[in-house]
């Protein structure tokens, strides 16, 4: 009878003792995109998202993969360009414009440099790290966050070369004038460190949602981050803004969270000047513990805020 | 096992389309902002259980909404109102090589993909062999994706998906990939699937797939759902809308030709249901305008269940030249011996001019049977002499 059949090779469901290979046959339904409200669902995404950190390695290491693939030296260009800027920095505004009282000056821009170079880089590439993968956005279901956070993971191996390049001019410098780092400040820049990626991929998840709907934000961003480069005491030194504001601008001034964190850096690695008048002299740790709070509870409402625009991201872009 | 593996329940999709996108284009045009935003439903009230093991077919014109339901089914979008409930591992063919970037190669994108698709490193390495191996492509793996040819990259791409083992699959129009023997090989690698009672839902405009594999189908219009019931029924509603469509089209025109009072006879002249094989029939319908029509011609159609054309002819082929019609004509194909197997078949009529659209078309405007006492399968009744020795 085997070809009478033949009308009616269409696949006839399997008959009900047959399990698909791997389901639980009671496994309960789960609701997909089930809507959590605004204060809760914070660490659903945190689980999902360890869940998924396999992929975030993976995204990390194809954002740094496809970033210089092709080109001859690699990775030496992320370093050369803040290494440019120092030597730029070092030359005009140490040598000519004379404020090259600030000892070792070179070792001094460069733990602002560092500092600043991871910041700007994962808020420019978080920004658009959503909008640059449309494509999977529309196609694949997995949290969203990764975006960001890959973007935020690249630029931290990024700041693991500067920061050797830091290590090695300290070493430079301990060997020239005899000054060492004090190891009792290792913890600063250790804190200093956590408290720049909350803050700067908090901010980074923000704007990737904010420019899917409105494009304008990877372009505003340029203009932000290079205001926000010079009021932060990277190539000058606070005490200057304090003899030149009024008591309460300085003290906004001091608010800027990337500020303290280069406080923190200069502390421990620019042992040079380290106690002398060209030297922040609040108290960093102090500082620091507040960032560290108040960053958390806004990475918090960054990734809550993100939750809520994601769902609108397949059909905006 | 009776509990379904996907549950939507009341899903609701709306779409609101802005024109503007541009901080400045929005500002200007702030004031006008009903102007600049159009909303449609994409989905509306949709219900649906899909039971393990079932193939589910979904079918409908472009901008039905069944690329949408599967979006939501699958997570990428959110409905508007409803929700949808699953169990189990899903995985989603929506677009091949979605995750794919040029500049890396093909050993680094299979990894990437995979991972992208919910494998672990472990188990990647574990199938890269045979992700390799389906595609076809080994000399070419350590080579960059934006060297590879169209046909090569979408190789690679259905060779990770399919790996990645799930108990669920979305399907999107990505089965018309690849030369024909891959072709076949994924719609090998599909029925594999469904004989390890998986569960799948298909997105597709080939009706002959949806025929072929699914075992149900959802027919959407307009975002809502018109039929859902075995393939047979919803391709002929799709078909039957698709028809009533054209017709709406051709009542504009300027010629009123309808085709009526459509039926098939036997050597009696009388109409019967049933017909043995070989006996003579007949087709007869009517022809009717408006107004004179000087250039006319008709034809037919007969085709099986499944919608294969067994015959056809019209008037202009058969070198026929018609008077002008006006008022009513009758029209009669005789065919003295109708050598046709077992089964049902389907007259499709139409009256058209010598060259051009038709003026009517009636598509299965009358069926009928051929018996045989199951004798034979097939569409030609050929009847054989056995000779055993």
């Amino acid at each position: 009878m085997g070809p009478m059949t033949a009308a009616s090779t269409r696949p006839v469901p399997p008959a009900g003792a047959r399990v698909p290979a791997g389901v639980e046959p009671d496994a309960p339904l789960q609701r997909i995109n089930a809507p959590r409200s605004f204060w809760r669902g914070f660490g659903d995404t945190a689980r999902e998202i360890w869940q998924y950190r396999e992929l975030l390695g993976n995204l990390i290491r194809k954002e740094l993969k496809v970033k210089y693939k092709d080109s001859v030296l690699g990775f030496v260009w992320s370093l050369l360009m803040p290494l440019v800027q120092l030597g730029v920095y070092w030359l005009v505004i140490g040598k000519f414009l004379g404020a090259g009282s600030i000892p070792t000056y070179g070792v001094y821009i460069f733990c602002g440099l560092a500092t600043w170079t991871l910041f700007s880089e994962i808020l420019s590439t978080s920004t658009t790290s959503v909008v640059f993968n449309s494509g999977l956005v529309k196609k694949v279901y997995f949290p969203r966050e990764l975006f960001p956070l890959a973007a935020t993971g690249a630029a931290i191996v990024n700041f693991g070369f500067q920061l050797v390049i830091l290590i090695l001019a300290d070493v430079l410098a301990g060997i020239t004038t005899g000054k060492w780092p004090h190891l009792t400040n290792l913890p600063l820049p250790i804190i200093g460190f956590v408290v720049l990626v909350v803050w700067a991929s908090a901010l980074g998840m923000l704007l990737a949602a904010a420019n899917v709907y409105l494009r304008d934000i990877e372009h505003l961003i340029g203009v932000v981050l290079m205001l926000w480069f010079w009021v932060t005491p990277i190539i000058y030194n606070a005490g200057r803004v304090g003899k030149t504001f009024p008591r309460p601008l300085y003290d906004l001034y001091l608010m800027n969270p990337v500020a303290s964190v280069v406080f923190s850096f200069q502390r421990f690695f620019w042992p040079q000047g380290a106690g002398t008048q060209f030297e922040f002299s609040g108290n960093v740790y102090g500082r620091l513990a507040v960032l560290l709070v108040v960053g958390a509870a806004f990475f918090w409402f960054a990734q809550r805020v993100f939750a809520r625009a994601q769902g609108n991201f397949a059909q905006e872009l | 096992m009776s509990t379904p593996v996907i549950r939507v329940t009341d899903v609701s999709k709306k779409f609101v389309i802005r024109k503007d996108k541009s901080l400045k284009e929005r500002l200007v045009n702030a004031g006008r902002s009903k102007a600049h935003a159009e909303e449609f439903w994409a989905l509306r009230d949709i219900d649906l259980e899909v039971d393990p093991g079932h193939t589910l077919g979904l079918i409908g014109g472009n901008g039905s909404g069944k690329s949408t339901l599967l979006k939501i089914i699958g997570g990428i979008l959110t409905p508007t109102s409803g929700y949808v409930e699953r169990r189990g591992r899903l995985a989603a063919l929506l677009e091949l090589g979605a995750g794919f970037h040029g500049d890396l190669t093909g050993r680094e994108n299979v990894y990437l993909n995979a991972s992208i698709l919910g494998l672990t490193r472990a188990q990647t390495d574990q199938y890269f062999d045979s992700i390799v191996d389906f595609s076809g492509i080994e000399q070419f793996i350590d080579t960059q994706v934006k060297f590879y040819s169209s046909g090569m990259y979408v190789r690679l791409a259905f060779a990770v998906a399919i790996h990645v083992d799930p108990e669920i699959l979305l399907v999107d129009e990505v089965l018309a990939v690849g030369d024909e023997p891959f072709q076949r090989k994924c719609l090998d690698r599909i029925k594999q699937f469904q004989n390890e009672g998986r569960t799948i839902i298909l997105v597709t405009h080939s009706l002959e797939q949806v025929r072929q594999m699914c075992d149900r189908v959802v027919l959407l219009n307009s975002g809502q759902m018109v039929v859902d019931g075995t393939p047979g029924e919803a391709v002929r509603h799709f078909r039957e809308a698709n028809t009533e469509q054209q017709n709406a089209d051709r009542s504009r025109r300027d010629h009123q030709v309808s085709i009526a009072n459509v039926r098939t006879f036997g050597a009696d002249g009388a109409q019967h249901s049933v017909y043995p094989v070989g006996a003579p029939i007949g087709i007869e319908y009517e022809v009717s305008t408006d107004a004179s029509v000087e250039d006319w011609a008709t034809g037919i159609g007969i085709s099986d269940n499944s919608g294969l054309l067994v015959y056809g002819t019209n008037t202009v082929v058969q070198k026929l030249k018609l008077d002008p019609i006006s008022g009513k004509r009758t029209v009669r194909f005789r065919f003295d011996e109708l050598p046709l197997a077992d089964g049902q078949y389907f007259v499709d009529i139409a009256v058209h001019p010598e060259i051009g659209a038709d003026y009517h078309r009636v598509d299965r405007a009358v069926s009928f049977q051929i018996s045989n006492d199951a004798r034979d399968a097939g569409v030609v009744s050929l009847n054989p002499k056995i000779e055993v020795e």
